[in-house]
């Protein structure tokens, strides 16, 4: 008697579980930056073009396999021709690559947490140096903020190759982050499907109260205009579309084979079509969303660094020439500089390399994405408000939700097809495979831990996922469309919600996406052509900023190694299953 | 009564300069440098009585040595990571002793479900006893070749 599939309990758990598997850290830290890199409110419209072009159906074509097969990913595309096992293979190589470095996220994340417990914030002040006269040298070159990230959070090296040891305190948070992920998982969906009302409910929650905290603030207004003001001459460069096209087709999360895995939990005549649209209008909304409260904070970070900068001008003439106290103000500091230069040219010319140009467009300027926005940027913002503490708790605890919801979807990738697969799950019961898969996963990530640890990190986040991703999304809209056809999935799909898809979906499969898909492709292996050696950003501890160095042969053989190891899954598995099927041929044939 | 007040170098800005007489010694100054220590000594409390702070106030010569932030003994962090680390440990603790305690309960319940049905009945197949017969291998008639690919597909 072959055991129940386990179910979730109702539709909205497995709602809730893709929206806090797809509402993830892109969602705060990739879309404010490309919206500003691209045209500012002007961006919204390839997004949402691409939303509907290649987002949605996507979307709604994984959720229907997954439904459909009510297998993981493995066995879902086994069932849909045997040579394409290769691609469930593929997936889950993926999702274990992801799921290696994602969760060092969470770590830092952590890390952040448990020091928001201080009066005042460790990030706020310098520490002093050892004979107490002044600031770390480090420090007073590059911002407070800065410092905490490279020198004590991540005690960063020089370069990829001085290695360095591991971080012990890093370490514990990792393996806190891995804890907590085997509790969420440890149950199936049993456990996962009362975590995913929590870790996609609190993280709009916060959000709410970071837009309130964040239009109040002053200077937030400056932000939101400099943002939304559309600069439409962005939309004739190209890069603004595959950008659009990009950030919809990861943030979504397809290919890696979580949506297989959760859909197939779900009861078979479940209404995938309108999940998949909520699903994906939602995220598409929150990243909008979160774009708000992050350009608000962003102004207000700019506008506080611009006045700032004009107090420390208006003191320094003060200074040097005695006027009175109040007889420079922002307004009339440009007059008074001209009228200061007139009268006593001479002291003016000593001063004027200690006079810096303040300008409000330059602080808005600074484009940030990605670790260095979640964790200097906002880190900045959030030790000039009143109450840092709390604000710092609840903007650290939304990062983790929102990590640790994104983990769920890759761990359930992974031990679904383990769990599908007679062969190991008839031996070990669940908990102990998850345990196996949750340890060596923490192992490994020990590396990212290490003194160049972000280094390899910044490898992982660039190189593993995105053109295996492409190639895998491709192959199973081919799949779908043209090898198990069209008119038999129009067919499951009736059987399954009643209704047959109407001809959007249709064209959509089988044309726009896969066309994207092509193109997206095309420009990612042109793009890795034409710029020849990949470099990276390194922190120089002595100038106290970014420099931009070679990556190492070895780091370019891992790079290789991380592609290869999974678009080669796909036609290996085809090849494989050829021979066997070939080699079972010749033994019947044998016999017979 | 106002003495001992002399104006020099007056500027725009809210400056001074001041000499520090002893009364006691006939009205000689203060030797700078005595003046300076002690105004190092106690600058916390000159800053309170103008209620300004080292940045607001500035001797010149007279740097502020920066105060140390306060360290408590065991950090912070630490005792905010035990916190949490115990509460999920615990947690999965609990959750993994309920599953094994489920899984033996189901494990006793099987076997006496088992014990209870092999009394009742012995199925049988054309008079031979279904555990005589082995099921699981069955007897393959080679005529009929499980190959998909010899018999022409629908």
């Amino acid at each position: 008697m072959e055991k129940s599939r386990p179910l979730w309990d109702n539709p909205l758990q497995f709602i809730f579980a893709c929206i806090s598997y797809a509402v993830g850290l892109g969602n705060v830290w990739r879309f404010p930056y490309l919206c500003q890199m691209y045209g500012g409110g002007g961006f919204l419209i390839p997004y949402l073009i691409m939303l509907i072009a290649e987002g949605m159906p996507l979307l709604y074509l994984e959720l229907a396999v997954g439904q459909r097969m009510r297998q993981g990913s493995i066995g879902a595309w086994k069932i849909i021709s045997p040579y394409l096992c290769g691609v469930g293979v593929a997936s889950v190589v993926v999702s274990f690559f992801l799921s290696m470095y994602y969760n060092v996220i969470n770590a830092w994340a952590f890390w952040y947490l448990f020091h928001s417990f201080q009066d005042p914030l460790p990030w706020a002040t310098c520490p002093l140096n050892s004979n107490r006269t002044g600031y770390e040298e480090e420090c007073e070159k590059t911002s407070s903020t800065q410092y905490f990230w490279y020198r004590q959070t991540l005690n960063i090296s020089p370069s990829l190759e001085a290695s360095g040891s591991v971080q012990w305190e890093q370490a514990l948070c990792l393996t806190l982050a891995w804890l907590v992920v085997y509790l969420c998982i440890l149950r199936g969906t049993a456990s996962t499907g009362k975590v995913v009302y929590v870790t996609a409910s609190l993280p709009y929650c916060v959000l709410i109260i970071y837009l309130i905290r964040g239009l109040t603030l002053h200077g937030a207004v400056n932000g939101l205009i400099y943002m939304f003001t559309p600069k439409l001459e962005q939309l004739l460069n190209p890069k603004t579309w595959i950008s659009a096209a990009t950030q919809i087709f990861f943030s979504l999360g397809l290919g890696f084979g979580s949506l297989i895995a959760f859909a197939s939990y779900n009861e078979p005549s479940n209404n995938c079509q309108r999940h998949a649209i909520i699903v994906s209008l939602i995220n598409s909304t929150t990243s909008i969303f979160a774009s708000i409260v992050t350009f608000s904070i962003y102004g207000f970070k700019a506008t506080f660094n611009y006045e700032s900068c004009i107090s420390k001008v208006i003191l320094l003439l003060l200074n040097a020439f005695d006027l009175e106290e109040g007889s420079l103000t922002a307004d009339n500091l440009n007059e008074m500089k001209d009228y200061l230069m007139a009268t006593y040219p001479q002291e003016y010319s000593q001063l004027v390399p200690q006079i810096k140009n303040c300008s409000l467009e330059a602080e808005l300027d600074t484009a940030v994405q990605g670790t260095g926005l979640a964790f200097i940027v906002y880190s900045e913002a959030i030790k000039n408000m009143e109450v840092p503490q709390l604000y710092s708790v609840l903007y650290f605890f939304m990062l983790l939700m929102l990590g640790i919801g994104s983990m769920l979807g890759n761990t359930a990738a992974i031990l679904t097809p383990l769990t599908d697969s007679r062969v190991i799950a008839s031996r070990f019961p669940k908990e102990v495979i998850s345990g196996v898969v949750c340890f060596v996963n923490c192992i490994i990530g020990l590396i990212f831990t290490m003194e160049a640890g972000n280094y390899w990190f910044d490898i992982f986040n660039d190189y593993a996922a995105t053109l295996s991703l492409l190639l895998i999304v491709l192959v199973e809209t081919i799949a779908v469309c043209y090898i198990y056809g069209i008119k038999r999935f129009e067919k499951d799909l009736y059987t399954m919600i009643g209704r047959k898809p109407n001809w959007y979906w249709k064209i959509m499969w089988a044309f726009v996406s896969p066309l994207l898909i092509i193109s997206l492709f095309i420009f990612y292996l042109t793009d890795y052509i034409l710029t020849g050696t990949l470099q990276y950003q390194a922190w120089d501890a002595t100038q106290g900023q970014l420099v931009t160095k070679d990556y190492p042969g070895y780091a370019l053989a891992v790079i290789g190694l991380l592609v290869a190891a999974s678009t080669m899954c796909i036609p290996l598995g085809a090849i494989v299953t050829f021979i066997r099927k070939r080699l079972k041929r010749e033994q019947i044939s044998t016999v017979a | 009564r106002i003495s001992n007040v002399l104006l020099c170098n007056v500027t725009d800005r809210v400056s001074f300069w001041f000499v520090v007489t002893d009364s006691s010694k006939n009205g000689t100054t203060v030797p700078g440098s005595e003046v300076e220590a002690a105004i190092r000594m106690n600058r916390k409390r000159i800053n309170n009585a103008f209620l300004l702070s080292d940045k607001t106030l500035q001797f010149l010569k007279i740097t502020s040595t920066l105060s140390p932030p306060v360290e408590p003994s065991t950090p912070v962090w630490l005792i905010v990571f035990g916190v949490v680390l115990c509460l999920i440990v615990a947690g999965i603790v609990f959750l993994v002793i309920s599953g094994i305690q489920k899984h033996k309960k189901k494990n006793k319940e099987s076997t006496e479900r088992e014990n209870l049905e092999e009394k009742v009945e012995v199925t049988l197949e054309n008079g031979i006893p279904c555990e005589a017969l082995d099921l699981k291998a069955g007897h393959v008639n080679g005529v009929f070749a499980a190959d998909d690919e010899r018999f022409t597909s629908l």
